[in-house]
Protein backbone atom coordinates (compact mmCIF):
# COMPACT_ATOMS: atom_id res chain seq x y z
CA UNK A 1 0.00 0.00 0.00
CA UNK A 2 1.46 3.33 -1.10
CA UNK A 3 0.40 6.35 0.92
CA UNK A 4 0.20 9.54 -1.06
CA UNK A 5 -0.97 13.06 -0.44
CA UNK A 6 -2.46 15.62 -2.80
CA UNK A 7 -1.54 17.73 -4.70
CA UNK A 8 0.43 15.37 -6.94
CA UNK A 9 3.61 16.13 -8.87
CA UNK A 10 5.23 14.28 -11.76
CA UNK A 11 7.68 12.52 -9.48
CA UNK A 12 4.93 10.94 -7.35
CA UNK A 13 2.95 10.00 -10.45
CA UNK A 14 6.01 8.48 -12.08
CA UNK A 15 6.39 6.02 -9.20
CA UNK A 16 2.84 4.69 -9.38
CA UNK A 17 2.40 1.47 -11.35
CA UNK A 18 -0.81 -0.10 -12.66
CA UNK A 19 -2.22 -2.43 -10.01
CA UNK A 20 -0.62 -0.61 -7.05
CA UNK A 21 -2.82 -0.15 -4.02
CA UNK A 22 -2.89 3.46 -2.96
CA UNK A 23 -4.15 5.20 0.14
CA UNK A 24 -4.84 8.83 -0.73
CA UNK A 25 -5.18 11.69 1.72
CA UNK A 26 -5.70 15.41 1.26
CA UNK A 27 -7.94 17.60 -0.87
CA UNK A 28 -9.55 16.39 -4.09
CA UNK A 29 -12.17 17.94 -6.39
CA UNK A 30 -15.26 16.31 -7.81
CA UNK A 31 -16.43 16.70 -11.39
CA UNK A 32 -18.81 14.92 -13.75
CA UNK A 33 -20.18 15.48 -17.23
CA UNK A 34 -21.74 18.93 -16.70
CA UNK A 35 -18.75 20.36 -14.79
CA UNK A 36 -16.29 19.06 -17.39
CA UNK A 37 -18.30 20.59 -20.20
CA UNK A 38 -18.49 23.95 -18.40
CA UNK A 39 -14.76 24.01 -17.55
CA UNK A 40 -13.77 23.27 -21.13
CA UNK A 41 -16.22 25.83 -22.51
CA UNK A 42 -14.94 28.50 -20.09
CA UNK A 43 -11.32 27.76 -20.99
CA UNK A 44 -12.04 27.81 -24.72
CA UNK A 45 -13.83 31.15 -24.36
CA UNK A 46 -10.82 32.57 -22.49
CA UNK A 47 -12.76 33.03 -19.23
CA UNK A 48 -11.45 32.59 -15.67
CA UNK A 49 -12.00 29.12 -14.30
CA UNK A 50 -13.75 28.64 -10.94
CA UNK A 51 -11.10 26.12 -9.77
CA UNK A 52 -7.34 25.70 -10.26
CA UNK A 53 -6.59 22.18 -11.46
CA UNK A 54 -2.80 22.34 -11.32
CA UNK A 55 -1.54 19.20 -9.55
CA UNK A 56 -5.09 18.30 -8.61
CA UNK A 57 -7.03 15.06 -8.62
CA UNK A 58 -10.62 14.98 -9.91
CA UNK A 59 -12.98 12.35 -8.51
CA UNK A 60 -15.76 11.46 -10.95
CA UNK A 61 -18.64 11.35 -8.50
CA UNK A 62 -22.12 12.74 -8.02
CA UNK A 63 -22.81 12.04 -4.36
CA UNK A 64 -26.11 11.49 -2.58
CA UNK A 65 -27.23 14.38 -0.33
CA UNK A 66 -25.75 14.33 3.18
CA UNK A 67 -28.05 13.21 5.96
CA UNK A 68 -28.25 15.52 8.99
CA UNK A 69 -24.97 15.35 10.92
CA UNK A 70 -23.16 13.61 8.03
CA UNK A 71 -20.43 15.03 5.79
CA UNK A 72 -21.75 13.56 2.56
CA UNK A 73 -24.08 10.83 1.30
CA UNK A 74 -23.09 7.71 -0.63
CA UNK A 75 -20.16 8.68 -2.90
CA UNK A 76 -18.71 6.06 -5.26
CA UNK A 77 -17.18 6.57 -8.71
CA UNK A 78 -19.13 7.04 -11.91
CA UNK A 79 -18.13 5.65 -15.33
CA UNK A 80 -15.08 7.64 -16.47
CA UNK A 81 -15.40 7.24 -20.21
CA UNK A 82 -18.07 9.94 -20.41
CA UNK A 83 -15.39 12.44 -19.36
CA UNK A 84 -12.93 11.27 -22.05
CA UNK A 85 -13.76 13.97 -24.64
CA UNK A 86 -12.79 16.70 -22.12
CA UNK A 87 -9.95 15.05 -20.21
CA UNK A 88 -6.96 15.56 -22.57
CA UNK A 89 -7.46 19.34 -22.41
CA UNK A 90 -7.68 19.25 -18.61
CA UNK A 91 -4.41 17.30 -18.45
CA UNK A 92 -2.52 19.21 -21.13
CA UNK A 93 -3.68 22.80 -20.60
CA UNK A 94 -4.91 22.93 -17.01
CA UNK A 95 -2.33 20.74 -15.26
CA UNK A 96 -4.63 17.99 -13.96
CA UNK A 97 -2.49 15.19 -12.48
CA UNK A 98 -4.92 12.55 -11.34
CA UNK A 99 -8.41 11.15 -11.90
CA UNK A 100 -10.51 8.77 -9.84
CA UNK A 101 -13.26 6.77 -11.53
CA UNK A 102 -14.23 3.36 -12.84
CA UNK A 103 -14.01 1.75 -16.24
CA UNK A 104 -11.82 2.17 -19.30
CA UNK A 105 -10.38 5.35 -20.83
CA UNK A 106 -9.93 6.40 -24.45
CA UNK A 107 -6.59 6.19 -26.23
CA UNK A 108 -6.49 10.01 -26.38
CA UNK A 109 -6.72 10.23 -22.59
CA UNK A 110 -3.97 7.64 -22.19
CA UNK A 111 -1.71 9.51 -24.62
CA UNK A 112 -2.20 12.76 -22.67
CA UNK A 113 -1.48 10.90 -19.40
CA UNK A 114 1.77 9.53 -20.84
CA UNK A 115 2.96 12.85 -22.22
CA UNK A 116 2.14 14.95 -19.17
CA UNK A 117 2.60 12.29 -16.45
CA UNK A 118 -0.89 11.90 -15.05
CA UNK A 119 -2.45 8.88 -13.36
CA UNK A 120 -5.88 7.22 -13.42
CA UNK A 121 -7.05 5.67 -10.16
CA UNK A 122 -9.95 3.28 -9.62
CA UNK A 123 -12.27 3.35 -6.65
CA UNK A 124 -14.61 0.41 -6.01
CA UNK A 125 -17.72 0.99 -8.13
CA UNK A 126 -20.99 0.69 -6.26
CA UNK A 127 -19.33 0.97 -2.84
CA UNK A 128 -20.64 4.46 -2.17
CA UNK A 129 -21.41 4.00 1.53
CA UNK A 130 -17.99 2.45 2.18
CA UNK A 131 -16.15 5.24 0.36
CA UNK A 132 -18.22 8.08 1.88
CA UNK A 133 -16.94 7.07 5.33
CA UNK A 134 -13.45 8.15 4.24
CA UNK A 135 -14.56 11.65 3.22
CA UNK A 136 -14.00 14.03 6.12
CA UNK A 137 -15.19 17.32 4.69
CA UNK A 138 -17.21 18.39 1.65
CA UNK A 139 -18.13 21.81 0.29
CA UNK A 140 -19.43 22.99 -3.04
CA UNK A 141 -16.89 25.29 -4.72
CA UNK A 142 -18.36 25.74 -8.21
CA UNK A 143 -21.52 25.28 -10.25
CA UNK A 144 -23.95 24.78 -7.31
CA UNK A 145 -26.78 24.97 -9.85
CA UNK A 146 -25.74 21.54 -11.15
CA UNK A 147 -26.93 19.82 -7.95
CA UNK A 148 -25.15 16.44 -7.62
CA UNK A 149 -22.98 17.46 -10.60
CA UNK A 150 -21.55 20.55 -8.86
CA UNK A 151 -17.79 20.73 -8.18
CA UNK A 152 -17.13 19.82 -4.55
CA UNK A 153 -13.90 20.22 -2.63
CA UNK A 154 -13.46 17.03 -0.60
CA UNK A 155 -11.02 16.28 2.17
CA UNK A 156 -10.28 12.57 2.21
CA UNK A 157 -8.26 10.45 4.54
CA UNK A 158 -6.87 7.03 3.59
CA UNK A 159 -9.10 6.89 0.54
CA UNK A 160 -8.58 3.36 -0.88
CA UNK A 161 -7.63 3.31 -4.58
CA UNK A 162 -6.02 1.08 -7.19
CA UNK A 163 -3.83 2.49 -9.95
CA UNK A 164 -5.92 1.65 -13.03
CA UNK A 165 -3.74 3.16 -15.77
CA UNK A 166 -0.29 4.50 -14.97
CA UNK A 167 1.67 7.24 -16.75
CA UNK A 168 3.36 4.59 -18.90
CA UNK A 169 0.01 3.47 -20.28
CA UNK A 170 -0.09 0.14 -18.44
CA UNK A 171 -3.67 -0.89 -17.78
CA UNK A 172 -4.76 -3.15 -14.91
CA UNK A 173 -8.03 -4.08 -16.63
CA UNK A 174 -6.23 -5.54 -19.63
CA UNK A 175 -3.66 -7.34 -17.54
CA UNK A 176 -6.20 -8.75 -15.06
CA UNK A 177 -8.54 -9.96 -17.75
CA UNK A 178 -5.78 -11.66 -19.72
CA UNK A 179 -4.59 -13.50 -16.64
CA UNK A 180 -7.98 -15.04 -15.84
CA UNK A 181 -9.37 -15.55 -19.34
CA UNK A 182 -10.25 -19.20 -20.13
CA UNK A 183 -12.49 -18.88 -23.17
CA UNK A 184 -12.97 -22.05 -25.22
CA UNK A 185 -11.51 -21.52 -28.70
CA UNK A 186 -14.89 -21.83 -30.46
CA UNK A 187 -16.65 -19.11 -28.40
CA UNK B 1 -64.40 -4.71 -6.18
CA UNK B 2 -61.60 -3.86 -3.73
CA UNK B 3 -60.80 -0.21 -3.25
CA UNK B 4 -57.24 1.00 -2.80
CA UNK B 5 -56.64 4.61 -1.93
CA UNK B 6 -54.09 6.54 -4.02
CA UNK B 7 -52.55 7.91 -0.81
CA UNK B 8 -51.77 4.41 0.34
CA UNK B 9 -50.00 3.67 -2.93
CA UNK B 10 -47.92 6.83 -2.49
CA UNK B 11 -46.91 5.81 1.01
CA UNK B 12 -45.91 2.30 -0.04
CA UNK B 13 -43.89 3.52 -3.05
CA UNK B 14 -42.13 6.07 -0.82
CA UNK B 15 -40.99 3.33 1.56
CA UNK B 16 -40.05 0.92 -1.22
CA UNK B 17 -37.76 3.52 -2.83
CA UNK B 18 -35.81 3.91 0.40
CA UNK B 19 -35.76 0.17 1.12
CA UNK B 20 -34.60 -0.75 -2.37
CA UNK B 21 -31.73 1.76 -2.30
CA UNK B 22 -30.43 0.72 1.10
CA UNK B 23 -31.13 -3.00 1.50
CA UNK B 24 -30.44 -5.97 -0.75
CA UNK B 25 -32.43 -9.20 -0.85
CA UNK B 26 -31.62 -12.51 0.86
CA UNK B 27 -30.79 -14.05 -2.51
CA UNK B 28 -28.14 -11.35 -3.07
CA UNK B 29 -26.34 -12.12 0.20
CA UNK B 30 -26.25 -15.80 -0.69
CA UNK B 31 -24.94 -15.01 -4.19
CA UNK B 32 -22.18 -12.72 -2.94
CA UNK B 33 -21.02 -15.31 -0.42
CA UNK B 34 -20.91 -17.94 -3.17
CA UNK B 35 -18.97 -15.50 -5.35
CA UNK B 36 -16.42 -14.85 -2.59
CA UNK B 37 -15.83 -18.55 -2.14
CA UNK B 38 -15.47 -19.17 -5.90
CA UNK B 39 -13.25 -16.24 -6.82
CA UNK B 40 -9.68 -17.28 -7.65
CA UNK B 41 -8.16 -13.83 -7.95
CA UNK B 42 -7.05 -12.42 -4.58
CA UNK B 43 -7.78 -8.87 -5.75
CA UNK B 44 -11.16 -10.00 -7.08
CA UNK B 45 -11.98 -11.65 -3.78
CA UNK B 46 -11.05 -8.48 -1.97
CA UNK B 47 -13.34 -6.44 -4.25
CA UNK B 48 -16.23 -8.79 -3.47
CA UNK B 49 -15.55 -8.45 0.23
CA UNK B 50 -15.63 -4.65 -0.04
CA UNK B 51 -18.89 -4.87 -1.99
CA UNK B 52 -20.33 -6.99 0.81
CA UNK B 53 -19.00 -4.70 3.52
CA UNK B 54 -20.53 -1.75 1.67
CA UNK B 55 -23.94 -3.45 1.52
CA UNK B 56 -23.69 -4.23 5.24
CA UNK B 57 -22.84 -0.63 6.01
CA UNK B 58 -25.71 0.66 3.88
CA UNK B 59 -28.22 -1.63 5.58
CA UNK B 60 -27.09 -0.64 9.06
CA UNK B 61 -26.76 3.13 8.49
CA UNK B 62 -29.49 3.72 5.92
CA UNK B 63 -26.98 5.25 3.48
CA UNK B 64 -27.57 4.39 -0.15
CA UNK B 65 -25.70 1.27 -1.33
CA UNK B 66 -24.60 3.23 -4.39
CA UNK B 67 -24.76 6.98 -4.98
CA UNK B 68 -26.43 6.34 -8.32
CA UNK B 69 -29.87 5.66 -6.93
CA UNK B 70 -31.02 5.57 -10.51
CA UNK B 71 -34.29 6.20 -12.20
CA UNK B 72 -37.07 4.52 -10.25
CA UNK B 73 -38.50 1.71 -12.36
CA UNK B 74 -41.87 0.75 -10.92
CA UNK B 75 -43.74 -2.41 -11.89
CA UNK B 76 -47.40 -2.57 -10.96
CA UNK B 77 -49.38 -5.79 -11.17
CA UNK B 78 -52.87 -4.46 -10.84
CA UNK B 79 -55.66 -6.93 -10.10
CA UNK B 80 -58.59 -6.38 -12.43
CA UNK B 81 -60.95 -6.29 -9.44
CA UNK B 82 -59.18 -3.32 -7.87
CA UNK B 83 -60.53 0.21 -8.04
CA UNK B 84 -58.16 3.08 -7.28
CA UNK B 85 -59.83 5.85 -5.31
CA UNK B 86 -58.86 9.36 -4.33
CA UNK B 87 -56.50 10.12 -7.19
CA UNK B 88 -54.67 9.09 -10.34
CA UNK B 89 -52.54 5.94 -10.18
CA UNK B 90 -49.53 7.39 -12.03
CA UNK B 91 -49.58 10.60 -9.97
CA UNK B 92 -49.72 8.52 -6.80
CA UNK B 93 -46.63 6.53 -7.83
CA UNK B 94 -44.68 9.63 -8.85
CA UNK B 95 -45.56 11.36 -5.59
CA UNK B 96 -44.23 8.30 -3.73
CA UNK B 97 -40.97 8.44 -5.69
CA UNK B 98 -40.66 12.18 -5.03
CA UNK B 99 -41.11 11.69 -1.27
CA UNK B 100 -38.97 8.58 -1.06
CA UNK B 101 -35.99 10.20 -2.76
CA UNK B 102 -36.22 13.22 -0.44
CA UNK B 103 -36.80 11.20 2.73
CA UNK B 104 -34.00 8.74 2.02
CA UNK B 105 -31.48 11.43 0.98
CA UNK B 106 -31.21 9.65 -2.34
CA UNK B 107 -29.68 11.25 -5.40
CA UNK B 108 -31.93 13.02 -7.88
CA UNK B 109 -30.71 11.74 -11.24
CA UNK B 110 -33.45 12.59 -13.74
CA UNK B 111 -33.23 15.31 -16.40
CA UNK B 112 -36.40 16.68 -17.96
CA UNK B 113 -35.46 17.00 -21.62
CA UNK B 114 -32.96 14.47 -23.00
CA UNK B 115 -31.17 17.20 -24.95
CA UNK B 116 -31.58 20.28 -22.73
CA UNK B 117 -30.75 18.15 -19.65
CA UNK B 118 -32.15 20.10 -16.74
CA UNK B 119 -32.51 18.10 -13.53
CA UNK B 120 -36.15 17.72 -12.45
CA UNK B 121 -34.93 18.01 -8.85
CA UNK B 122 -37.05 15.23 -7.35
CA UNK B 123 -36.14 12.14 -9.37
CA UNK B 124 -39.50 12.05 -11.14
CA UNK B 125 -40.95 10.94 -13.38
CA UNK B 126 -40.56 7.26 -12.60
CA UNK B 127 -40.69 4.67 -15.35
CA UNK B 128 -43.96 2.88 -14.69
CA UNK B 129 -45.05 -0.45 -16.17
CA UNK B 130 -48.56 -1.67 -15.46
CA UNK B 131 -49.81 -5.22 -15.98
CA UNK B 132 -53.47 -5.98 -15.45
CA UNK B 133 -53.75 -9.39 -13.77
CA UNK B 134 -56.60 -11.47 -12.34
CA UNK B 135 -57.57 -10.91 -8.71
CA UNK B 136 -57.91 -8.02 -6.31
CA UNK B 137 -54.33 -7.32 -5.20
CA UNK B 138 -51.91 -4.61 -6.25
CA UNK B 139 -48.30 -5.79 -6.30
CA UNK B 140 -45.76 -2.98 -6.43
CA UNK B 141 -42.09 -3.55 -7.26
CA UNK B 142 -39.63 -0.66 -7.16
CA UNK B 143 -36.35 -1.36 -8.96
CA UNK B 144 -34.00 1.66 -9.04
CA UNK B 145 -31.62 1.36 -11.97
CA UNK B 146 -28.34 3.28 -12.32
CA UNK B 147 -26.95 4.46 -15.63
CA UNK B 148 -23.59 2.68 -15.54
CA UNK B 149 -25.26 -0.66 -16.05
CA UNK B 150 -28.26 0.58 -18.04
CA UNK B 151 -25.92 2.28 -20.55
CA UNK B 152 -24.18 -1.07 -21.03
CA UNK B 153 -27.38 -2.74 -22.18
CA UNK B 154 -28.18 -3.56 -25.80
CA UNK B 155 -30.80 -4.97 -28.12
CA UNK B 156 -30.50 -6.71 -31.45
CA UNK B 157 -33.00 -8.07 -33.93
CA UNK B 158 -31.33 -11.36 -34.86
CA UNK B 159 -32.34 -13.55 -37.77
CA UNK B 160 -34.13 -16.79 -36.88
CA UNK B 161 -31.23 -18.65 -38.51
CA UNK B 162 -28.84 -17.15 -35.92
CA UNK B 163 -30.55 -19.38 -33.36
CA UNK B 164 -29.15 -20.21 -29.97
CA UNK B 165 -25.56 -19.58 -31.11
CA UNK B 166 -26.51 -16.09 -32.22
CA UNK B 167 -28.09 -15.34 -28.85
CA UNK B 168 -25.04 -16.62 -27.00
CA UNK B 169 -22.72 -14.56 -29.15
CA UNK B 170 -24.70 -11.35 -28.72
CA UNK B 171 -24.90 -11.66 -24.93
CA UNK B 172 -21.16 -12.29 -24.74
CA UNK B 173 -20.39 -9.37 -27.05
CA UNK B 174 -22.50 -7.09 -24.86
CA UNK B 175 -20.76 -8.24 -21.69
CA UNK B 176 -17.27 -7.93 -23.20
CA UNK B 177 -18.03 -4.46 -24.52
CA UNK B 178 -19.06 -3.18 -21.10
CA UNK B 179 -16.24 -4.92 -19.22
CA UNK B 180 -15.54 -2.97 -16.02
CA UNK B 181 -18.01 -0.15 -16.70
CA UNK B 182 -21.10 -1.81 -15.26
CA UNK B 183 -19.55 -2.56 -11.85
CA UNK B 184 -19.22 -6.34 -12.11
CA UNK B 185 -20.09 -8.87 -10.83
CA UNK B 186 -23.23 -8.25 -12.82
CA UNK B 187 -26.59 -9.89 -13.25
CA UNK B 188 -27.56 -10.41 -16.87
CA UNK B 189 -31.20 -10.11 -17.84
CA UNK B 190 -32.07 -11.43 -21.29
CA UNK B 191 -35.36 -10.94 -23.10
CA UNK B 192 -35.81 -13.38 -25.93
CA UNK B 193 -38.65 -13.19 -28.47
CA UNK B 194 -41.69 -10.96 -28.74
CA UNK B 195 -40.80 -7.86 -30.72
CA UNK B 196 -38.51 -4.86 -30.19
CA UNK B 197 -40.16 -3.38 -27.07
CA UNK B 198 -41.36 -6.69 -25.67
CA UNK B 199 -37.85 -8.15 -25.58
CA UNK B 200 -36.53 -5.06 -23.77
CA UNK B 201 -39.23 -5.28 -21.14
CA UNK B 202 -38.65 -9.02 -20.68
CA UNK B 203 -34.94 -8.39 -20.16
CA UNK B 204 -35.70 -5.86 -17.44
CA UNK B 205 -38.23 -8.19 -15.79
CA UNK B 206 -35.70 -11.01 -15.86
CA UNK B 207 -33.65 -8.98 -13.37
CA UNK B 208 -36.43 -9.22 -10.79
CA UNK B 209 -36.21 -13.00 -10.52
CA UNK B 210 -34.36 -14.18 -7.36
CA UNK B 211 -30.68 -14.98 -7.99
CA UNK B 212 -30.04 -18.68 -8.32
CA UNK B 213 -33.51 -19.43 -9.69
CA UNK B 214 -33.77 -20.93 -13.20
CA UNK B 215 -36.33 -20.43 -15.96
CA UNK B 216 -38.89 -23.28 -15.73
CA UNK B 217 -38.43 -24.19 -19.43
CA UNK B 218 -35.64 -26.81 -19.42
CA UNK B 219 -33.77 -25.73 -22.58
CA UNK B 220 -33.93 -22.06 -21.53
CA UNK B 221 -32.65 -22.98 -18.06
CA UNK B 222 -29.82 -24.82 -19.78
CA UNK B 223 -29.04 -21.79 -21.93
CA UNK B 224 -28.89 -19.65 -18.77
CA UNK B 225 -26.30 -22.00 -17.32
CA UNK B 226 -24.33 -22.10 -20.53
CA UNK B 227 -24.18 -18.31 -20.85
CA UNK B 228 -23.26 -17.93 -17.18
CA UNK B 229 -20.39 -20.35 -17.58
CA UNK B 230 -19.06 -18.59 -20.67
CA UNK B 231 -19.40 -15.11 -19.16
CA UNK B 232 -17.42 -16.30 -16.18
CA UNK B 233 -14.63 -17.48 -18.48
CA UNK B 234 -14.11 -14.02 -20.00
CA UNK B 235 -11.73 -13.14 -17.18
CA UNK B 236 -13.35 -9.73 -16.60
CA UNK B 237 -13.97 -10.58 -12.94
CA UNK B 238 -15.11 -8.47 -9.99
CA UNK B 239 -14.82 -4.75 -10.83
CA UNK B 240 -13.24 -5.78 -14.14
CA UNK B 241 -9.85 -6.30 -12.47
CA UNK B 242 -9.60 -9.91 -13.62
CA UNK B 243 -11.11 -13.01 -12.09
CA UNK B 244 -13.63 -15.80 -12.25
CA UNK B 245 -16.83 -14.09 -11.11
CA UNK B 246 -17.97 -11.70 -13.83
CA UNK B 247 -21.67 -12.43 -13.36
CA UNK B 248 -23.68 -13.58 -10.34
CA UNK B 249 -26.40 -14.97 -12.57
CA UNK B 250 -28.06 -14.99 -15.99
CA UNK B 251 -31.84 -14.85 -16.26
CA UNK B 252 -33.68 -15.31 -19.55
CA UNK B 253 -37.36 -14.59 -20.09
CA UNK B 254 -39.04 -15.67 -23.32
CA UNK B 255 -42.16 -14.79 -25.34
CA UNK B 256 -43.56 -16.06 -28.63
CA UNK B 257 -42.25 -14.14 -31.63
CA UNK B 258 -42.89 -13.61 -35.35
CA UNK B 259 -41.95 -16.33 -37.86
CA UNK B 260 -39.31 -13.96 -39.28
CA UNK B 261 -37.92 -12.53 -35.98
CA UNK B 262 -35.53 -13.36 -33.17
CA UNK B 263 -35.32 -10.27 -30.97
CA UNK B 264 -32.82 -10.42 -28.11
CA UNK B 265 -32.41 -7.74 -25.46
CA UNK B 266 -29.65 -7.77 -22.84
CA UNK B 267 -30.22 -5.68 -19.75
CA UNK B 268 -27.07 -5.50 -17.67
CA UNK B 269 -27.50 -5.11 -13.92
CA UNK B 270 -24.56 -4.16 -11.73
CA UNK B 271 -23.83 -5.84 -8.41
CA UNK B 272 -26.17 -3.32 -6.75
CA UNK B 273 -29.14 -5.46 -7.82
CA UNK B 274 -31.77 -3.40 -6.08
CA UNK B 275 -35.49 -4.09 -5.92
CA UNK B 276 -38.12 -4.09 -3.21
CA UNK B 277 -41.77 -5.06 -3.33
CA UNK B 278 -45.04 -4.96 -1.45
CA UNK B 279 -48.56 -6.29 -2.02
CA UNK B 280 -51.65 -4.21 -1.21
S1 LIG C 1 -23.27 0.55 -12.33
FE1 LIG C 1 -24.51 0.13 -10.50
S2 LIG C 1 -23.08 -0.08 -8.80
FE2 LIG C 1 -22.02 0.91 -10.50
S3 LIG C 1 -22.23 3.08 -10.11
FE3 LIG C 1 -23.91 2.53 -11.48
S4 LIG C 1 -25.62 2.01 -10.13
FE4 LIG C 1 -23.78 2.06 -8.87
Amino acid sequence: MTEIKTPLDSEVVDNLKAGDRVSLSGVILTGRDAAHKSLVEAYTAGQDLPVDLRGQVIYYVGPCPAKPGKVIGSAGPTTSTRMDPYTPLLIRELGLKGMIGKGNRSQQVIEAMKEEKAVYFLAVGGAGAYLAKRIKKAEVVAYPEFGPEAIYRLEVSDFPLIVGIDCYGRNIYEEGKKKYRRMPSNA
Amino acid sequence: MKEICADEITKVVENLCVDACTKLGKDWWQAIDDAISHEESPLGKEMLQIIKENADLAASTGEAICQDTGMAVVFLELGQDVRITGGNLYDAVNEGVRRGYVKGYLRKSVVEDPLMRENTGDNTPAIIHVDIVPGSDLRIIVAPKGAGSENSSALKMLKPADGKEGVLKFVLETVEATGPNACPPMVIGVGLGGNLEKSALLAKKALLRPLGERNPIPHIAQLEEEILELVNMTGIGPQGLGGRVTALDVHIEVYPTHIASLPVAVNIQCHAARHAEAVL
